[in-house]
């Protein structure tokens, strides 16, 4: 799923500086799941932005929406009513939430409320971890199921690099070296003649190096 | 001699079958006319090649094409110090180009530290190629003729003499001889080693790397740092992942009245220590900061005279 963590509220208040009312919305999937931008942390944000106003000197009036989905067209128009009732929006959706919100509601200002960080997983209560960078060529088919592209610090192909010590990442030591987790896997499913080979240069023109992509599938448009 | 791949001094040495001695050194950080010319007396006939470092520790400093081409001016045989952090393939391809056109023989083609431990943690790494691709790259310029896209160079073949880096130290152990492998199967013709203090664990690399007849196939140059204190070896150790130093040699130097003078005592010793190993090929002596003391190394390492070949 896809990661985020809600902004410093101070970068938010200083966002919505002049502002009368504003509509704080969340959205009830990937983000909830990550406990950033869900039902409660729509409420929890907008009574710290009701505390911060007033702080502030600020008349500000914030409401609460969620939308199942903020990234699809068809659920925004649920909350089309609040929207309208405000002068800005702070999302609480991921990258591709805000801009759905933005695109959709055309007179509308929408403000970002999350950082969004990147596809991963909860590795436990409260830790969530990079896993996928989207590079358009899944190459873990060779790597024993941990990506090198996303998970090592480098994206080295051909193993790890000098730094690499006792499993730990040389940028930190509570990274796990990717290297190492693949050479354990591979290990392990006995498959350790891939690490032998070299494997050739990336074609990146898969991922965001070739422009902003578009998947366009004849099978499903109408 | 008649095969030899480039015109490297380095090369030839090696070749030769001389005990090679490279040395190093890091660019400043300003635009320095006298960047190389300063050091040069403690290196010109001391070492076979220097390297000049390439943005090390992702601190920027004078870039190393434009030192080499200064050390050729002082008689020094410069290796080009390459990594990917900072270029993509594009970059690398035409630096090579121009590195070559402007006489530079030697390149090693490195990572790079991640530029976390440099003064601009901010910037954005490249790393469209790695290492072992990268020496694939220039080996396929050099003997092929060909661009990583398969195109045909127009003009003359980089003839440079291709080196990599080789960490005993750093982990998975079993996989470090297989990452050698790949790197002379890619084109390494001469490897430098991170810097020796753990000899026991060196040894048993060595031993791996014989085992497989890879010392045959590329030369191998085990590095070292002379030691200026204690707390210099305890902080390489600590923070410098991927490095393994006994804590009794950070015991000795903490001992020692002179511990500069037991330092120069402990790089000796462990550049004789490695001369004694199956297969290593010369020693890469990386002087951080001392270039001075380089001279005084190589002498009582007994590495004098250089050949001049
Ligand atoms: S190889 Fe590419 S697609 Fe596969 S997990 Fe890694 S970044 Fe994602
Ligand atoms: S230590 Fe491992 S994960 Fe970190 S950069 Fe090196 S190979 Fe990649």
């Amino acid at each position: 799923m896809i990661v985020a963590e809600r902004k410093p509220l101070n970068e938010i208040m200083d966002n919505l500086a002049g502002i009368g009312s504003v509509a704080v919305a969340g959205c009830a999937t990937c983000v909830t799941v990550c406990s950033a931008g869900g039902e409660k942390e729509v409420s929890v944000l907008s009574s710290l932005m009701r505390i911060a106003a007033g702080q502030r000197g600020q008349d500000l009036q914030v409401v609460e929406l969620m939308v199942e989905r903020q990234c699809e067209w068809e659920f925004l128009d649920e909350i089309i009513e609040g929207i309208d009732q405000v002068d800005a929006v702070v999302s609480l959706g991921c990258g591709a939430g805000v801009q759905a919100m933005a695109a959709h509601f055309e007179d509308q200002l929408i403000l970002p409320g999350l950082n969004t960080r990147f596809i991963g997983l909860p590795e436990q209560q409260g830790l969530w971890v990079e896993m996928c960078l989207a590079c358009g060529d899944c190459m873990l088919d060779k790597t024993g199921g941990v990506c090198p592209v996303a998970r090592c610090a480098k994206s080295c192909f051909n193993g790890p690099c000098g730094g690499s010590q006792d499993g730990s990442c040389e940028i930190d030591p509570d990274t796990d070296c990717a290297w190492q987790l693949i050479f354990d896997k591979l290990q392990k499913l006995d498959r350790m003649q891939i690490l032998q080979e070299i494997e050739p240069v990336k074609d990146w023109s898969d991922s965001r190096h070739g422009g902003p992509r578009r998947i366009k599938r004849e099978d499903l448009i109408l | 001699m008649s095969n030899l791949k480039t015109k490297s001094r380095l090369e030839k040495v090696l070749a030769a079958g001389e005990f090679a001695v490279c040395g190093e050194m890091g660019p400043t950080r300003g635009a320095d006319r006298d960047a190389v010319s300063r050091h040069a007396e403690d290196y010109v006939g001391y070492v076979d090649a220097v390297n000049f470092t390439d943005n090390q520790t992702a601190i920027v400093r004078l870039s190393s094409v434009a030192a080499c081409v200064m050390a050729k001016r002082e008689g020094l045989e410069p290796v080009m110090q390459m990594t990917c952090r900072d270029r993509n393939r594009l970059a690398l391809q035409a630096d090579i180009l121009g590195a070559a056109a402007l006489g530079i023989r030697n390149v090693l083609c490195l990572s790079g530290d991640h530029q976390q431990f440099g003064d601009q943690p901010g910037s954005k790494n490249v790393y469209d190629i790695d290492s072992i691709q990268l020496l694939q790259t220039v080996a396929r310029m050099r003997d092929e003729r060909e661009f990583l896209s398969g195109e045909k160079l127009e003009g003359a073949e980089p003839r440079m003499f291709i080196g990599a880096a080789a960490n005993p130290f750093a982990d998975p152990f079993e996989y470090r001889v297989i990452r050698l492998a790949k790197k002379v199967a890619a084109g390494a013709d001469f490897i430098q080693t991170q810097a020796v203090y753990d000899v026991q664990r060196f040894e048993r690399w060595m031993q791996a790397v014989c085992d497989r007849y890879l010392h045959e196939e590329t030369y191998i140059l085990a590095g070292v740092i002379p030691p200026k204190s204690a707390g210099a070896l305890r902080y390489m150790k600590n923070s410098v992942s991927g490095m393994r130093v006994p804590d009794e040699l950070i015991r000795r130097l903490a001992q020692a009245d002179n511990p500069r003078e037991e330092g120069v005592r402990i790089c000796v010793e462990l550049m004789q220590q490695v001369r004694e190993i199956d297969g290593v090929r010369g020693v890469h002596i990386m002087p951080v900061m001392w270039e001075e003391i380089l001279p005084t190394l190589v002498d009582k390492a007994g590495l004098l005279p250089r050949p001049q070949l």
